[in-house]
């Protein structure tokens, strides 16, 4: 529990940084529009900058602040358009199927070239753990790859769902590495991270929510389901409890989609707007003394974020099933609560 | 000011995209089953198998272990009842060399003790039966003497010489 409230406070900062910058962006922006409204490029001491920049530098300033935060949300958001700045671009295929659109988009490429990632390792690991016998011991990728799995099968599933975890190894120990992948590529170059996009998460987070349902209905049964969404009262209480219990249904995946997309959005934005600060002032010395330094920083954070987020993902999800599926505790169910 | 937050919050950052949750979960779908097959399977098969085979370790040490130390324990009752039996063996083989000892100095001393008693008994019968020889000689010689003596009366001088000569007779006889 205490782990995880340092997370969410963590969460929380990240949202306080984001909406920041949104503030901040938006006051350019309209500093922007009142500047084209009046007409009057000079002698304007109206900044809405908070900063304490010299005046006359405040006509090059609105249009690059504006420029920036289309940048960074160009960075962050989905498009069409794989950009390998400056050696050109790629224009992705739009398909659209019976009034569906369901374009390849920049998102769906890094999702591709994850999952073509995963596959090559595993491949190669299984392949491995086939010839393997139990007498040797693993060495170079095997043994990194074991580590993990081990890690998630012993203290993330087991540790939370107890007897019977070994069915929902599968999805956990896939969606640890999907999201720990998607995360690690947003910090490459030319990457994007598509657990980012709220569309993502919220697909993982909803097939958490599936094997939540179907993982409660196996362990109490259709009746014992429907008696948990009551919450144990008295019937004349049902009105107020179920409603309250079918919302709670679903606030865990919501948490989980909101939790994964924020933090990694935020990292970026962070990262993006230290180094666009220099760009803004257009001083050297802010970019070697603040931009450069900071943004570093910012993304050794992202690394350990990337692994943290992955990591909180699965044990959520693991904690979900576990609390879905176990036997009847007022204790696990405060917990649950609590939790959220 | 507040539209461009507004597109920038509900615009884009927050807007549904069915296309990408489509292809996510077709991709993650896809992931899953394949790496369910080739994967997690022989990793966590081989994951249990070798804690199975270390758990079995375990056990299997921790039984030689308590087979070794009941052997060790065996061993030391089995050595402490050879010392027993040893210092018994000991004790007893002293115990009957005594008796031995005793019982052979006893006999001997019977054994001594019936020799010279048989032998004084030898020795007094045959100095009785040298008494008795003796005795017959001696009166052998009076008879003998009294005969000489009694054919030789008439004359002195010859019975004297027949006397000296029985006499000579007899100290050359007894040398």
């Amino acid at each position: 529990m205490k782990r995880v409230n340092v997370i969410q406070a963590k969460a929380f900062f990240k949202v306080v940084a984001l909406l920041a910058l949104l503030l901040l962006n938006a006051n350019g922006l309209a500093f922007a529009l009142t500047e084209n409204a009046s007409g009057v490029p000079q002698n304007t001491p109206t900044t809405a900058t908070a900063e304490p920049v010299a005046v006359p530098a405040a006509v090059a300033h609105a249009p690059e602040e504006e420029k920036a935060g289309e940048v960074i949300m160009h960075h962050i958001l989905d498009n069409n358009v794989f950009s390998f700045e400056p050696f050109g671009s790629v224009n992705l295929p739009k398909i659209i199927v019976g009034g569906f659109d369901i374009s390849i988009t920049k998102h769906v490429v890094m999702l591709w070239v994850v999952s073509a990632i995963l596959l090559i390792i595993f491949s190669i690991v299984g392949s491995k753990y086939k010839k393997m016998t139990s007498r040797q011991a693993p060495k170079g990728i095997v043994n990194a790859m074991e580590a993990l799995v081990e890690f998630i099968r012993t203290d993330v599933a087991k540790a939370n769902i107890g007897p019977g975890y070994e069915k929902y190894l599968t999805y956990l120990l896939t969606v640890f590495f999907f999201v720990l992948l998607c995360n690690l590529l947003g910090l490459v170059p030319y990457g994007a991270t598509a657990t980012g996009n709220i569309n993502v998460t919220l697909t993982l987070a909803t097939f958490t929510f599936f094997i939540t349902q179907v993982a409660a209905l196996k362990a109490h049964g259709l009746k014992g389901y429907l008696a948990h969404l009551t919450g144990g009262t008295h019937p004349a209480l049902w009105i107020i409890m179920i409603p309250i219990e079918f919302i709670g249904l679903f606030t865990k995946p919501v948490a989980l989609t909101i939790r994964l997309f924020a933090n990694m959005t935020a990292g970026h934005i962070v990262i993006l707007s230290l180094i666009f600060i220099s760009f803004i002032l257009k001083s050297y010395i802010v970019a070697v003394v603040m931009s450069v330094p900071f943004s570093i920083f910012i993304y050794l954070l992202e690394l350990f974020v990337a692994f943290l987020q992955a990591f909180i993902f699965t044990m959520l999800s693991s904690l979900f099933i576990g609390l879905a599926s176990a036997h009847e505790g007022n204790e696990a169910h405060e917990a649950g609560v609590a939790h959220h | 000011m507040l539209t461009s937050g507004i597109i920038l919050l509900a615009g884009s950052l927050l807007s549904p995209n069915p296309g990408l949750i489509f292809w996510t979960a077709v991709t993650f779908v896809i992931v899953l089953l394949i790496l369910k097959k080739i994967a997690w399977g022989p990793i966590l098969n081989a994951l249990e198998e070798r804690e199975k085979g270390i758990q079995s370790s375990i056990d299997r040490a921790h039984q030689a272990k308590d087979e070794s130390e009941a052997i060790l324990r065996k061993n030391r009752e089995l050595l402490a009842k050879a010392d027993a039996e040893s210092d018994r063996i000991i004790r007893e083989g002293k115990e009957y060399a005594d008796k031995l000892r005793t019982d052979f100095t006893e006999k001997a001393q019977a054994e001594a003790k019936k020799m010279i008693a048989t032998a004084k008994d030898e020795i007094e019968q045959e100095k009785r039966r040298a008494l008795d020889v003796l005795r017959n000689e001696v009166a052998d010689l009076a008879v003998m003497g009294a005969e000489k003596i009694i054919k030789t009366a008439l004359d002195a001088d010859m019975q004297k010489k027949i006397v000296d000569s029985m006499i000579q007779d007899l100290s050359t006889k007894r040398n």
